[in-house]
This record gives C-alpha cells, structure tokens and sequence, in this order.
C-alpha cells in the first residue's frame, strides 16, 4: 500500500492586533496554502488571537543553526559603540 | 567537536538556569526518546478524549449547553494539534505518531477508556478530568523542552473554561431535583478513582524519576500533584453537597493536606494493558477515522497538485 499522505508542514506566525509583528506560534500539517490558512485560523485562533496569519512552508525557512551562534553573531560581539551608554555626555548638557 | 560529556554538562547547565531547549539544540537521545513518548501520549489523549465527550454533543440539554460542549470538543482537537505538531519538533513524523496510535504502541490517558453513561459524566469530565489534567499540565509547562512548555502554557489557559464548564454542570444537577443530584453523585462515584488515577502510578512505583527531574521533562512527582487535585477538589465537592466516594480520606490538621484511601492500581494497570471498558471501542473509531479520512486526504492532494499545474 502507498505510503499515507498527511500533508506537508507549515509554520504559522500571528499577528495579535494592529502595529505589533507578526509572531510564529507553531506549525500544522496542510496539503496547499489555502487550507494551511484555514488551518491556522481553527487551530491557532479559536479566541480572537489574531488579525493577520501568515502561513510558510516549514522547507523554505532557513535557520541559523544553535551549534554556530558564538561565530555567528561575534561581529556584534565587539562594537559596545553601537550603543548610546557607549558616550560620555557632558555635565550640563542635554537632549542627547 | 565537542564530546557527549561537554554537551551533556552544557545541557544540565542551561536546564537548571532556566533556559529553554529547542529543537535544533544538542540533546541526550534518552531526553529526546522520553519527550516523544510523552508528548505523543499527550497528543492522543486530546484526540482520543474527544469520544467520551463526542458521544453527548446531539444529546445535550440545551442549546448553551451543546455550543459549550462543541467549543470544548474542538478545543482538545486544537489541543492534539499543538501537541503533535509539537513532537514533531523532535524529528518524528505525524504518520508514524498515528501509527504508533493505531497499532497500540502508542498508549493514551488511561481515563478515556470509560464511557460516559449520563449527562452527568459530562460535568464529571470537565470538572474531575480536566481539573487533574490542568494540575498537571500547569506543572508541565515549566518544562525544559520550549515546544512543550509553549503548548503547555497555551492549552491550559483554554482548559480552565473546560474545568468551569463542567463544575457548572455538576452545580446544575446538585442543586436540582433528586433525581438529578442522585445523578450527578454517581457521575462523581464513577469517575473520581479513575480521575485519582490518571495523574500517574504512585511514586515508589515509577521509575527513572531522578533523571527525568533533573532534565525538567517531569516537574512534579504524580503523588505530589495527586495531592494538590484532592485538595482543591473535595471543598468544591463538599460546595455542591456530593460525597467523595472514599471512606478513607481524612484531612491531616498538621500537614494541612487531604490523605485519600488505598488506589486500586490493579485496575489502573489493567486499564493501561488495553482491558478497560472502552478501550476497543476508542481504538476502532481512532483506526476507522483515519482509513475513512484518507480519500480526503489524498483528494486534497490531487487538489493541490493540479492547482500548482495550472498556476505555472
């Protein structure tokens, strides 16, 4: 017998009211984008939790990978500049 | 490459700093095996959990009643989907977390093999079942594994309406004619052994706990929950005026805890090996479910695929 099918994998990300980002939260299994959509809203969104779904494809999300983050992410590592507490203001001045 | 002792040390360490594992960190492969049992246990019982109560949706009494019971029906099929979705996350696929269902390798909560003879199971369950799972689940959601907590957090802010629910019912009925509260006392006399014993074998008698603690995949000891059900449960039973049906349980003044009468873990046991009242029954409409969906399965499909041809 033919291996059974249930779908393919989708992350799904909600954005929870207007001017926030959206924010995954979790995945579900669908066989196209439509039904990933209406998926999402009857699992993810049972309670008013969203305004907006977005749904991708697990397989077209890359990710960094845990094993290399302290390579990756050094060249933040060293540039204390970047921040605003990095600068002494004089006494006295202000709106810096 | 760092070797198994480093890795293992790093990961005890982030554990006990709080700091959550995610699915592409290192982990032991026992962490992961014990994960992926208990997370698929987890994902049946929300889905197998769904018959006892299916079985009272055209039967409610009222059409508030009905809608509550739909809503709450859904929600545990909600439930199995974060959950599974969840252990995928440890590299298993869903077709194979279903075979394992279907075949009986996989085990389900043991509570769910007793049918639901009246209305009343229905508060019973709600009440009793979701109140012990959510005694659990709260505790499950300070885990290690971040899907799991994730799912954990989420499901037990939807169950506590579930657990409302059924204590309303369970009012409804006390509070009523004689007859009503005869019944729901024996809703309560039926499900309260096997609701004592769905939080897990007595600790003396699980083993591997140690481990399984340090790891955060269990948080709590089952006694120790057990306990914490009792003692919020028998005041909202003494409330409604029902009788909880054990002649043994005492409120100890000095520990400030209730201490319930002997388990009756034989039953318990025989219940988990496939011997309960319903145990067949939730397994065939499990298996039937899945051989009579696959048409539709495959049919959005065969949907999806023509889509994509005339699309391109």
């Amino acid at each position: 017998m033919e291996k059974d099918t249930q779908g393919t994998l989708w992350e799904v990300f909600v954005q929870a009211n207007p001017g926030i980002p959206h924010k995954h939260v979790g995945s579900l299994h669908a066989s196209d984008e439509e039904m990933a959509l209406q998926n999402a809203r009857d699992v993810y969104t049972r309670r008013k939790e969203g305004i907006s779904i977005w749904v991708v494809e697990a397989k077209n999300i890359k990710a960094s990978s845990p094993e290399d983050i302290g390579s990756f992410f050094e060249p933040a590592n060293d540039k204390v500049y970047r921040h605003p507490t990095f600068y002494k203001v004089p006494d006295g001045v202000k709106h810096l | 490459m760092k070797d198994e002792k480093t890795l293992l040390e790093e990961f005890q360490s982030k554990i006990d700093k709080g700091i959550k594992i995610e699915p592409k960190d290192w982990m032991p492969e026992k962490y992961r095996k014990q994960l992926i049992r208990m997370m698929s246990q987890h994902a049946h019982s929300e889905i197998v959990g769904m018959l006892p109560e299916g079985n009272w949706i055209t039967r409610a009494p009222s059409l508030r009643r009905k809608a509550i019971l739909l809503a709450k029906v859904q929600d545990e099929a909600g439930h199995g989907m974060y959950l599974y979705s969840a252990t995928e996350t440890l590299g298993i696929d869903r077709s194979e977390l279903l075979e394992q269902l279907h075949t009986g390798k996989a085990k389900y909560s043991s509570i769910f093999n007793y049918p639901t003879l009246t209305w009343a199971d229905i508060g019973a369950i709600g009440w009793l079942v979701d109140g012990a799972a959510i005694m659990n689940q709260t505790a499950l959601a300070k885990g290690s594994y971040g899907p799991y907590s994730r799912a954990m957090v989420r499901i037990c802010k939807e169950e506590s309406f579930h657990n409302r629910q059924g204590y309303e019912i369970m009012c409804s009925l006390a509070f009523g004619s004689e007859e009503q509260k005869q019944m729901a006392q024996d809703a309560l006399n039926r499900w309260w052994w096997p609701a004592i014993m769905m939080l897990g074998p007595s600790d003396d008698s699980s083993p591997n706990s140690d481990e399984l603690m340090r790891w955060k995949v269990k948080m709590e000891s089952n006694d120790a929950i057990r306990e914490r059900f009792i003692d919020r449960t028998v005041p909202q039973a003494d409330y409604i005026g029902l009788t909880i049906p054990d002649p043994d349980l005492m409120f100890n003044k000095e520990t400030g805890h209730y201490k319930h009468g002997p388990i009756n873990w034989e039953e318990f046991f025989n219940v988990i090996k496939g011997n309960g009242p319903c145990n067949k029954i939730r397994l065939k409409a499990r298996v039937d479910a899945d051989r009579n969906g696959r048409w539709v399965r495959e049919a959005t499909e065969a949907y999806a695929a023509k889509k994509r041809i005339v699309n391109s």
